[in-house]
């Protein structure tokens, strides 16, 4: 099982130029914030369960750059009918990782449904997503950060994490409208084809 | 001679004149020709839903994208959607949604009365602008007086097509 945050930094510090990163409530979003602030990045404090759907038609949007959405376990499963209209819309630049540690730490630790007998790759390939995957060790991440970066999509890795409670880091704003004017016009400048 | 108005057409020649080009649903017998309108135009994507809510993140991922979306949906799928109009509301998100309503005029299901009933209030409770539509002649008008006022003031808007409107379903007899 990997620690959460070195693992969300690693996935990042390669990252190109066209990548428009999205994360869901709640230590996802501390998570993507403790790699580094960016203007690329759109991070749910709210929502829960929004940030999947979010992705998907930010995808469709700009389908000439890559999205990133990482978000955990219990976001997921708030919604994962998502996961068939994802498989459905079948969005090549939508590449998905999934914080797996099996709990909601933010609440106290209570366990999810993958503590229990859910296994969300299997739900996601059973949803048809095509190109799915577990992690569970780190000899794994350079493999899958190049697969975030450049496989085509949908695709989806289960990353099994230890449940942790770390400390908050706040993104840029609080403030919804100030967040989101800032990272939509990163999302909506071109960039040269890297 | 409101008979021969094609409200269905009159959506579709709004959505396509304000450029709406990512068309979310649920389905609903009464959003049933404007998606085949849709579907039918190379320009338009029509995504069709699991479940309502995912048409408010996905229309709002799509603005963020720089592209407009439109979420069509029977009203029963307004109570869905309440806790996830928190982001447009918060992040100003212009975010459209037509709604064909149930539970109002001749409603013969008993079980479509509590969301019929209740869904001006939820929209209202989440800060979205209403819009109603009783006559056909009026749904054009309303339906691009409704999307401006989204887009033009970063605001959240749902038409209501009233059932009267729509024409209510009723068992066969005998």
């Amino acid at each position: 099982m990997l620690n959460r945050r070195p693992l969300v930094e690693f996935l990042l510090a390669e990252r190109p130029d066209d990548l428009l990163v999205v994360s869901g409530l709640g230590s996802s979003t501390w998570d993507v914030t403790a790699a580094g602030d960016d203007p690329r990045n759109f991070c749910f404090i709210g929502a829960m369960g929004q940030a999947g759907p979010f992705a998907l038609g930010l995808a469709m949007a700009q389908p000439d750059k890559r999205v990133l959405l990482i978000t955990g376990d219990g976001e997921l499963l708030m919604g994962l009918g998502v996961l068939a209209t994802i498989a459905n819309e079948d969005p090549m630049n939508l590449a998905i990782a999934v914080m797996d540690n099996g709990a909601y730490v933010e609440t106290g630790g209570q366990a999810t449904a993958t503590a229990g007998r859910t296994d969300l790759e299997m739900v996601a390939k059973g949803a048809g997503i095509s190109a799915t995957r577990t992690v569970r060790d780190e000899s794994e991440l350079p493999a899958l950060r190049d697969w975030f970066y450049t496989a085509s999509g949908p695709v989806l890795a289960n990353i099994k994490i230890v449940p942790e409670a770390l400390p908050l880091v706040f993104p840029h704003s609080f403030d919804g409208v100030t967040a989101m004017n800032r990272f939509r016009d990163a999302a909506t400048t071109e960039v040269a084809a890297g | 001679m409101s008979d021969t108005i094609n409200w269905h057409q009159d959506i579709f020649d709004v959505l396509l004149e304000q450029n709406f080009t990512l068309i979310a649903h649920v389905p609903d017998a009464g959003h049933t020709p404007l998606i085949k309108m849709c579907e039918a135009n190379n320009g338009m994507e029509v995504v069709t839903l699991t479940t309502e809510e995912e048409g408010v993140g996905l229309v709002s991922g799509a603005w963020a994208g720089g592209r407009k979306g439109v979420l069509l949906m029977q009203s029963s799928g307004v109570g869905n959607c309440a806790n996830a109009l928190a982001l447009p509301a918060i992040c100003r998100i212009p975010f459209l949604t037509i709604v064909s309503m149930r539970g109002e005029w001749g409603e013969f299901i008993p079980w479509q009365m509590p969301m019929g009933q209740g869904t001006p209030g939820v929209l209202e409770a989440m800060g979205v602008q209403l819009f109603r539509a009783d006559e056909k002649v009026e749904v054009g008008a309303t339906v691009a007086a409704a999307a401006h006022l989204a887009h033009n003031t970063r605001a959240s808007a749902a038409v209501l097509l009233s059932q009267k409107m729509i024409g209510a379903k009723q068992f066969s007899e005998g």
